[in-house]
């Protein structure tokens, strides 16, 4: 059923570092890696090779320039997925049941068989979280790694969605965001995690902790070292001279 | 958004079809036997041939008796129901003025209703989407509404109502138009929020994820689109609203004419109706920097 639980027992989601993200795109291809191999249908790709390659991933990374208003500008790669939102718009446009929200965990899955291909939970999704297979044609989006994070078969280390897992920068880290005790809850209260696109009314899972102020002074060193003049001398000091007392 | 080809055959046609069924169901023009025949199935071919057309832009179309489950929650389930319940009634309705000679008011009463139901059904599924600030307004509704009443009474002769209807719908689309255009910037939602890096300060699009296309941005980036608005709007008003009326109502009547005026309307329709989702922008756009 395609209406949405009025609460969940635990809020699975994942806490992104964008203080830390280095923008490698390790979570991309371990991503694409393991859901092409395990849950569902594989993650396409066409023409690979070609000139006009084309794929379905569950998880990208943008790269944003910020300009403040004094100082240099600032690189933020960006990775967005899935932000399994508690009043998600995808799940209720459904016309299948295909789409849900699980009441045990809040995760937001499709049931690919009975996915029609559509789109139109794509076209609800203000965040691009959803991507159609290009060859089987039902709708792809991230399972938060349902296949790990309750896989008995794998190591404890690795019950953990494949981004995670794989980051070498640590920023991503998964939990229960519905449980302030959880390590992720208490991540999100001290950095000050936030939704994206809060007006859309999605209420996302899934929060980004914002990037910390950059120090104003970047070398630590410079204070102590003797001061330069920044007035030249000999001939061009000179040529500065006359011309101001000319000008 | 990208304007498939299905969709606005679907969207155009089977609001065509539905919106001749309401006058149909009213008994506007009272016809039996092989007249209402002939309007019937015009009706069926255009709102069952919309419904077909539909079809083609689904991944699996043999899973389509799926989307009949979910009304409780879904527009998208909710038209797919009402449409065959409109079919169902308006076919017994139909069957008895074909057959019987007979006239069960109360059936084409109740046809009529689910017709616009089924158009009002439609028009929610792009009403609904607070992503594209658009069509996230009672206007959509409106329109489809009104689109699907002025080809309805075209279609079904009713000369008297189509010259308020043209005249209505041709000043609504224009508003709709107006407003349109400013209701992106006035939704709230900029790079800014997307990103939530509007603190630090001015936000820019650096580098997107990859240097190919994905299914996010041919689906709903479509900025190709958007160049030639301004002629299109006038072409699709001029057919729509003006060469129909000039033909109908500053020419002398005739069949041939008012054959023409209505396929203009159809071609005007068309028309506005690849522009409702050309100019149509998602709000996944900014995490790309376009729109």
């Amino acid at each position: 059923m395609t209406t949405l639980p009025n609460q969940t027992e635990k809020k699975l989601g994942l806490v992104i570092d964008l203080d830390i993200c280095v923008g490698c795109h390790a979570c991309v291809t371990a991503c694409k890696g393991w859901n092409t191999e395990n849950y569902g249908a594989p993650l396409a790709d066409k023409d690979a090779y070609g000139a006009e390659p084309v794929g379905s991933f569950l998880n990208r990374i943008h790269s944003f320039e910020v300009q403040p208003e004094t100082g240099p500008a600032q690189l933020i790669h960006f990775p967005k997925s899935c932000l399994h939102c508690e009043d998600a718009p995808c799940v209720t446009v459904c016309p299948t049941g295909a789409s849900y929200k699980r009441t045990e965990d809040g995760i937001v899955l499709v049931n690919e068989t009975d996915c029609i291909g559509c789109g139109l939970c794509a076209w609800a999704c203000p965040y691009g979280a959803r991507e159609m297979d290009p060859v089987e044609k039902v709708m792809k989006k991230c399972t938060l790694c349902v296949d790990r994070i309750y896989n008995d078969n794998l190591p404890e280390e690795d019950r953990q969605p494949a981004c995670v897992r794989t980051c070498p920068s640590n920023a991503r880290h998964f939990g229960d965001l519905g449980d302030p005790g959880s390590d992720v809850s208490k991540l999100v209260a001290a950095r000050g995690g936030v939704d994206l696109m809060p007006e859309q009314g999605t209420k996302p899972v899934n929060q980004y902790l914002p990037p910390r102020p950059k120090d104003e002074e970047i070398d630590v060193l410079a204070p102590f070292l003797a001061p330069v003049t920044e007035d030249p001398k000999g001939f061009l000091g000179w040529l500065g001279k006359t011309l101001e007392r000319l000008g | 958004m990208h304007p498939a080809r299905s969709i606005i055959i679907f969207t155009t046609l089977s609001g065509l079809g539905f919106g001749m069924l309401v006058f149909l169901g009213l008994g506007m023009p009272r016809v039996t036997g092989g007249t209402a025949f002939a309007f019937f199935a015009i009706a069926y071919l255009l709102a069952v041939g919309g419904l077909l057309a539909s079809t083609l832009h689904l991944g699996h179309p043999e899973r389509a008796l799926k989307a009949f489950s979910q009304w409780r929650s879904s527009w998208l389930s909710r038209e797919g129901c009402l449409a065959v319940a409109t079919l169902l009634v308006m076919a017994l309705y139909g069957a008895a003025l074909v057959f019987a000679g007979t006239r069960i008011a109360p059936l084409g009463w109740l046809g009529a209703a689910l017709s616009l139901g089924t158009v009002y059904a439609t028009s929610m599924i792009y009403a609904q989407l607070k992503t594209v600030p658009r069509w996230n307004h009672w206007t959509t509704p409106a329109l489809f509404i009104g689109y699907a009443l002025t080809g309805g009474s075209l279609l079904c002769g009713q000369i008297s109502l189509a010259v308020p209807f043209l005249v209505v719908l041709g000043a609504a689309q224009l508003a709709v138009w107006q407003m349109g255009d400013k209701r992106f910037a006035h939704s709230g939602t900029t790079m800014a929020t997307a990103t939530q890096l509007g603190g630090i300060g001015a936000v820019r699009a650096f580098e997107p994820p990859h240097t190919g296309t994905n299914y996010l941005m041919t689906e709903m980036i479509h900025i190709v689109a958007r160049r030639h608005v301004g002629p299109l709007r006038i072409i699709a008003f001029a057919l729509m609203t003006i060469l129909p009326w000039l033909l109908l109502f500053v020419l002398p009547f005739h069949h041939l004419l008012a054959a023409l005026a209505v396929l203009s309307h159809l071609a005007g329709v068309l028309v506005s109706r690849w522009l409702f989702f050309a100019e149509a922008e998602h709000v996944v756009g900014l995490y790309y920097g376009k729109r």
